[in-house]
């Protein structure tokens, strides 16, 4: 035999059920450990930076719901924010108000979609069911706001598309009074089960120094100990005037990132119960004629208003020359965008920092050393969402 | 840490640079050549610790001289505050990695590699990554047409 050991490649995907999408990834075995893993990625890219450029900046909300589309919300949120930075734009309270209760329902609907997919690879089928119970209701909710359920395009520049509907408040209401008790059944149907801490327990650590020099963000960075959250640290949208909790993990294994997100889904919902309480009247979009399209029954009027919807429709709105990095806590972790503008009606430079892609890319340095089964489980406590890694 | 506190610090450091304040963050263009000895006084100065790497791209500038702007986004989690770095490469140029620094900025570079053609030195494993391997151009090259190549 030669000195040079020989080792099995086997590749997981990129049609794999517990890759959360078409992700590859090549494992070099040595029997069942692995020596080394190789993500390819690139499977769903569809170019959204290039198409980015020769869009309006209207036109490119749309793009920003089919990254991350698990929480769709605060894709759009942050998009918004970089351009309303760039141009100056203040939006009014209200609206501050209802991106946040948007995003901490984004939060909760990307959290519910992580829990019910990374259990149900690990072998706990039944909560699949009741995740997606109460993610039905927040679909919902958002179907009542935009008529869309997973790419509602709602947060726009300068405000929102519209204001709340009828009914919406107490359907709003409803799920955040219930939602506590549901989150303890998760936590009951989980948190002691054996399996489930079998093979989460002690499995893919990684230690605070690394993942801040991996630059991961979001639950997978705190649930390594490291108490950092951009709604904390740089707030937008009024976020330093509610109370919330940013909880942390330990050691930095799969279940403490578990423990993480947990607690984030009640954190969250607290968010929303201030939210309620704090939404003021008014109005929902800031008062800058040239950008924010006027009132749809003042269109169907009045002549001046039709012109004016079909001129930022066709043609959208030009935007200072400038650069400008926003970014938000989205469900992953850190989502941001750098645009740079020519002063033309289309970003020169549409760029997205997606979390999942830098998440990701500790992945091989995570599951070194150990069992290949543990793939499975480490993908899924990292959670990645392809759309937003491959953009 | 305040923007201007910030500004000032790299305003007494040894490189030749040019540090503003931008509408987001403190903006910083660096000569090429200092880029790789500025970005690490940035993340080892006592005082700075700008230990995340938040994001790493390009911007063309097809008819400009250099081609390429090199946009770096850092973080310091200690001091709270983001820095932009920017520095202008020509194509062709190759500009020295800074996985040695911040691991994270592997698939960064990569990415940067595969969209605009850059070249890293020293990076471990420069090779495209959301294009596949056999593809020969740059898409977010100013010059790579929107509908793409026919044969590619």
């Amino acid at each position: 035999m030669s000195e040079q050991k020989k080792y099995m490649t086997l590749n997981m995907g990129p049609q794999h059920p517990a890759t959360h999408g078409v992700l590859k990834v090549i494992l070099e075995l040595e029997g069942e450990v692995i020596h080394r893993a190789i993500p390819v990625i690139g499977h769903l890219h569809r170019g959204v930076e290039k198409l980015g450029e020769s869009k309006t900046y209207i036109q490119n909300i749309v793009y920003t719901d089919r990254l991350d589309y698990t929480s769709a919300m605060i894709n759009n949120l942050a998009y918004c924010l970089a351009v309303e930075k760039l141009m100056n734009i203040e939006v009014p309270e209200r609206a501050k108000v209802i991106r946040v209760i948007m995003s901490e329902l984004s939060r909760i609907a990307a959290h519910l979609i992580w829990l019910a997919t990374h259990a149900l690879d690990i072998g706990a089928m039944t909560l699949y069911f009741y995740c997606f119970r109460e993610r039905e209701k927040i679909l919902d909710m958002w179907e009542m706001v935009s008529g869309q359920r997973l790419t509602p395009s709602y947060i726009r520049i300068g405000g929102l598309l519209a204001d709340l509907p009828e009914g919406f408040m107490d359907k709003l209401k409803e799920f955040v009074d219930t939602f506590d008790a549901h989150v303890d059944e998760y936590d009951k149907l989980l948190s002691k089960n054996p399996i489930w801490l079998a093979r989460t327990k002690d499995i893919g650590i990684i230690s605070a120094e690394d993942a801040i020099s991996w630059g991961l963000t979001g639950p997978a960075l705190r649930g390594s100990g490291v108490k950092f959250d951009y709604r904390k640290a740089q707030p937008y949208c009024g976020y330093e005037e509610y109370e919330f909790d940013v909880p942390v993990g330990s050691k930095g294994d799969n279940y403490d990132r578990y423990l993480v997100r947990m607690e984030e889904l009640r954190q969250s919902n607290r968010i929303l119960k201030q939210a309620i309480k704090r939404l003021p009247e008014g109005p929902i979009k800031a008062h800058v004629p040239e950008i924010v399209f006027p009132d749809k029954d003042l269109v169907l009027k009045n002549i001046e208003a039709l012109i004016h919807q079909f001129k930022i429709g066709c043609g959208g709105f030009t935007v200072p020359k400038g650069e400008v990095y926003a970014s938000v806590e989205n469900a992953k972790g850190e989502l941001g965008f750098y645009i740079v503008s020519d002063g033309s009606s289309m970003p020169y430079r549409f760029r997205i920092k997606s979390s999942c892609f830098v998440n990701l890319s500790a992945l091989p340095e995570i599951v070194k050393g150990s069992m290949i089964a543990d793939v499975v489980a480490v993908i899924g406590s990292i959670d990645i969402v392809l759309g937003e890694i491959d953009r | 840490m305040e923007r201007l506190e910030l500004i000032n610090i790299l305003k007494n450091c040894e490189f030749k640079i040019d540090a503003y304040e931008g509408i987001d963050c403190v903006t910083v263009l660096v000569p090429k050549e200092s880029l790789f000895s500025f970005l690490k006084l940035l993340k080892e100065d006592e005082r700075l610790k700008f230990n995340m790497i938040a994001d790493i791209t390009a911007v063309d500038y097809p008819e400009q001289k250099p081609r390429f702007e090199l946009v770096y986004h850092i973080f310091s989690i200690a001091n709270n505050i983001r820095i932009r770095v920017k520095s202008r490469v020509e194509e062709g140029d190759s500009v020295e990695s800074v996985t040695s620094l911040w691991k994270g900025a592997e698939w960064l570079e990569r990415e940067v590699f595969d969209m605009f053609g850059i070249n890293f030195k020293n990076h471990p494993d420069l090779r495209r990554i959301l294009m596949t391997e056999d593809f020969k151009y740059y898409p977010l090259r100013k010059d790579f047409p929107l509908q793409g190549i026919e044969e590619s």
